[in-house]
């Protein structure tokens, strides 16, 4: 029946026992008609098209909007499993910060020859700009998504850390709002951690982050690169449960040394703007001269302490893939304790040895972009073809210095409700960070991301995946 | 509020008043069609200048008009910016825009117009359905009113958004007018032929107002009195002296509200003070053509200096 070789978070590496977590799940998944839940999946989905969860695919007029297929049986995470992980989150995102103070900063850990010069240097997502730059309470990362895979009882691996705009908040929030006005006898017979407060738990976080030149209660605003964007229902959502404007680059204007929005009685001054805009658009002054999304002099104003800007410019050299095989030694340098959670192995293409490794193992390996995401340009060797490979090693060669590789990692698995039953599939886990100058926040659970297709191992949504709503038990 | 969400709801409203409007207007066309013989072609004529999408459909397919021609020019054709599918397309994107102004439900109601719309405009109407998919149109536009007024506050959002909705409105009454106004004239009254009768139910026919005719003025209709009704009648929900008052006193809220008086203000109550000292025969007298296109001039003046002094734009 089961592939040994995967963990399964329900029935474990055998597939033959049921775990502790999911005891009270099982009990009422055999208890159902499976005709009543497939009729509750497509409401499921009626429901998000009516709300307009959808996301934008770029560059397919088409099928620009679409929905991101929802799966109804949760992914359920007991107490115990995440104060663990909580801790080991906690620990990386302080390390994270500390990082970037120093890296704009001193350089302690380059000078200390814990990081070459030139990964720093010769990094694209280094902003010299922000050289000697303090953002407002020291806070660099206000909000971070930590990508993490599984593949054992208690083995965690940080995939990737999204330190710039991380996405995906919505659908944590939208997931469980879906279970709990579809299935609430779960919610009684199991104790599950709610998330609901996170929108007030970031406007909170963001306030705290105010300049000093803030009065007590700060302005927040949210701002988007527009409706065309493919998050854009995430931000119009954040903005609305947060209780704050909505802007877009042709709403604000620097006036009088503030970054102020224009409303129908005049420019009014924002403390601290959540933008959802890359830095490279933010300031067309300063950064892309060619931006219409961003506003012009905000790096002046930022630099002089007329704003927040969350998360800061310049973050994303912290989560920059040739930077991440170097985290654990960043959690180290700057925490003074061993990294909680562990890194996936991964060779550095820019080093001739490990391009030689990389280039002989190129069917067992994931090598991706350093500055890619959303599963774009990347090369999983175990199920690409032979055309695939060798186009890629093309690429590779040309440009070794743009890639990393890793270990294809035996992901574990958690059932989907398919026509024929439950069915293990491929996922990943995205927990939301909130960081204030005095407090780190994690929201239990996160986004759970699952590739539908069975054995597939790519579960981004631009890809063909889909998400679960993500338990986290009492404990 | 953001001056861009101001343009939002105003426009959302405006897109959506004017899907209506166009499918009342279409259905009158083909209730015309139905009670007269020969050529239709000179009514659709006069539909697409109501609409004011003539140029551009003669633009696209010459001056020879045709039923099919015409109704899918203002249901679906992308190229004309009035469609009735161009429109709703641009009330959702305003919605998204000013999503964070809205209520849940009129968010949804909004959604699920342009959700069932773009699946029954996909393809050309074919036209045993065409009753269907007019009333399916008004029907929609309507429940995103009908959650307006149910789950809304009455601030400055509702506000901006009323505003649009009878600009809108009555822009299109007064171009109702404006393209039959011949017919409503003095000089037509003695004649009453059978097609004097026609029009004259058309005219109602476009406005959903023959019931409210009959109820207010009895059963045979005069042009007097139609042009009372659709130009001063305070009662009737798509008159001129309706929406001005609406849009003045819309206005007027606001500027309670936020404590200021606007070059607006002064158009508002201008406009409506004028509605209310005039009577029908003194604006018949003076010219009925002259005072419908005075009116449109003044009210799409109004509408322009609502967009400035609530700074929409830049």
């Amino acid at each position: 029946m089961k592939d040994a070789f995967y963990f399964d978070e329900m029935t474990g590496h055998q597939g033959d026992t049921l775990r502790e977590p999911y005891q009270n799940f099982d009990q009422w998944f055999q208890s159902e008609n499976p005709a009543r839940l497939r009729k509750k999946q497509r409401e499921a989905e009626e429901l998000f098209r009516l709300t307009g969860i959808t996301f934008n695919v770029y560059g397919r007029a088409e099928a620009a909007e679409r929905l991101i297929p929802f799966d109804i049986v949760p992914r359920i995470i007991s107490g115990r499993e995440w104060s663990r992980l909580a801790k080991g989150i906690e620990q990386r995102v302080r390390a994270i910060n500390a990082f970037l103070y120093d890296i704009y900063h001193r350089q302690e850990i380059v000078k200390a020859g814990r990081l070459p010069a030139e990964m720093i240097a010769k990094n694209e997502a280094f902003l010299p700009q922000m050289v000697g730059v303090s953002p407002p309470g020291g806070v660099y990362t206000h909000i971070v998504g930590i990508d993490l895979v599984r593949t054992g009882p208690d083995e965690f691996y940080v995939l990737e850390d999204n330190a710039r705009t991380p996405s995906g908040v919505s659908y944590m929030l939208e997931n469980r709002e879906t279970m709990l006005r579809m299935f609430p006898e779960l919610f009684t017979q199991n104790r599950v951690q709610s998330v609901s407060n996170y929108p007030k738990m970031l406007r909170r976080s963001l306030a705290a982050c105010a300049p000093n030149m803030a009065g007590d209660k700060p302005t927040v605003a949210v701002l988007t690169p527009g409706i065309y964007n493919s998050a854009y229902y995430e931000h119009s959502f954040l903005a609305d449960k947060m209780g704050v404007e909505l802007v877009e680059g042709h709403d604000l204007r620097v006036v009088d040394g503030r970054v102020a929005m224009r409303t129908t009685q005049g420019y009014k001054p924002i403390d601290v703007l959540y933008r959802r805009v890359d830095d490279d658009f933010l300031d067309p002054l300063n950064f892309n001269p060619e931006s219409q999304l961003g506003v012009p002099g905000i790096m002046d104003v930022y630099k002089a302490g007329g704003i927040t800007i969350a998360n800061a410019p310049g973050t994303g050299i912290a989560d920059d893939k040739a930077i991440y095989s170097y985290m654990p030694d960043i959690v180290e340098f700057y925490t003074g304790e061993k990294a909680i959670l562990k890194n996936v192995p991964t060779w550095r293409c820019s080093d001739p040895e490990s391009l030689k490794y990389v280039l002989d193992n190129l069917h067992d390996l994931v090598v991706k972009e350093v500055h890619g995401s959303g599963g774009y340009g990347m090369l999983i060797g175990p199920t690409a073809t032979k055309k695939d490979i060798a186009a890629f090693r093309k690429k590779l060669m040309a440009k070794p210095g743009n890639y990393i590789a890793q270990p294809t990692l035996s992901l574990s698995t958690v059932p989907i409700f398919t026509k024929s039953g439950l069915a293990p599939r491929h996922v990943d886990l995205r927990p939301f960070v909130l960081v204030s100058p005095n407090k780190i926040d994690i929201t239990p659970g996160g986004l759970t991301r699952v590739a539908l297709k069975k054995g597939s191992l790519v579960v981004n949504s631009s890809q063909g995946g889909g998400t679960k709503d993500t338990w986290v038990l009492e404990e | 509020m953001l001056g861009k969400t101001a343009g939002g709801l105003f426009w959302m409203f405006r897109y959506l008043e004017r899907s209506e409007n166009t499918a009342r207007l279409i259905e009158a066309g083909l209730r015309i069609a139905l009670t007269r013989s020969g050529s239709t072609e000179e009514e659709w004529a006069s539909v697409l200048q109501t609409v004011a999408v003539y140029d551009g459909f003669i633009a696209k397919y010459g001056t020879d008009i045709t039923r099919d021609q015409a109704i899918d020019w203002m249901l679906r054709d992308p190229q004309n910016p009035s469609s009735v599918m161009t429109v709703i397309e641009a009330a959702r994107n305003n919605a998204k825009t000013v999503r964070t102004a809205l209520t849940r439900e009129v968010w949804e109601a909004v959604n699920e117009c342009w959700m069932s719309l773009k699946q029954a405009l996909t393809r050309k109407v074919a036209d045993q359905d065409l009753p269907f998919i007019l009333q399916l149109i008004r029907q929609r536009s309507a429940y995103v009113r009908g959650a307006l007024h149910g789950t809304m506050l009455r601030n400055d959002i509702y506000n901006f958004a009323r505003i649009g909705t009878f600009c809108e409105r009555a822009d299109n009454t007064a171009r109702i007018l404006d393209v039959k106004y011949y017919v409503l004239l003095p000089s037509a009254m003695s004649v009453g032929t059978n097609l004097d009768n026609v029009q004259w139910q058309t005219i109602l026919q476009s406005v959903s107002a023959e019931g409210g005719f009959q109820m207010a003025y009895g059963q045979d209709p005069r042009p007097r009195e139609i042009a009372q009704f659709l130009i001063l009648d305070r009662r009737m929900p798509r008159s001129l002296a309706f929406c001005t008052e609406k849009i003045r006193s819309n206005l007027g809220y606001l500027m309670s509200d936020y404590g200021t008086r606007l070059p607006c203000h002064d158009i508002a109550d201008a406009m409506a003070l004028r509605s209310m000292q005039r009577d029908i025969d003194s604006v018949l007298d003076s010219g009925l053509h002259e005072f419908i296109q005075d009116f449109i001039q003044d009210n799409a003046n109004l509408s322009m200096q609502v967009q400035t002094d609530y700074r929409f734009n830049q």
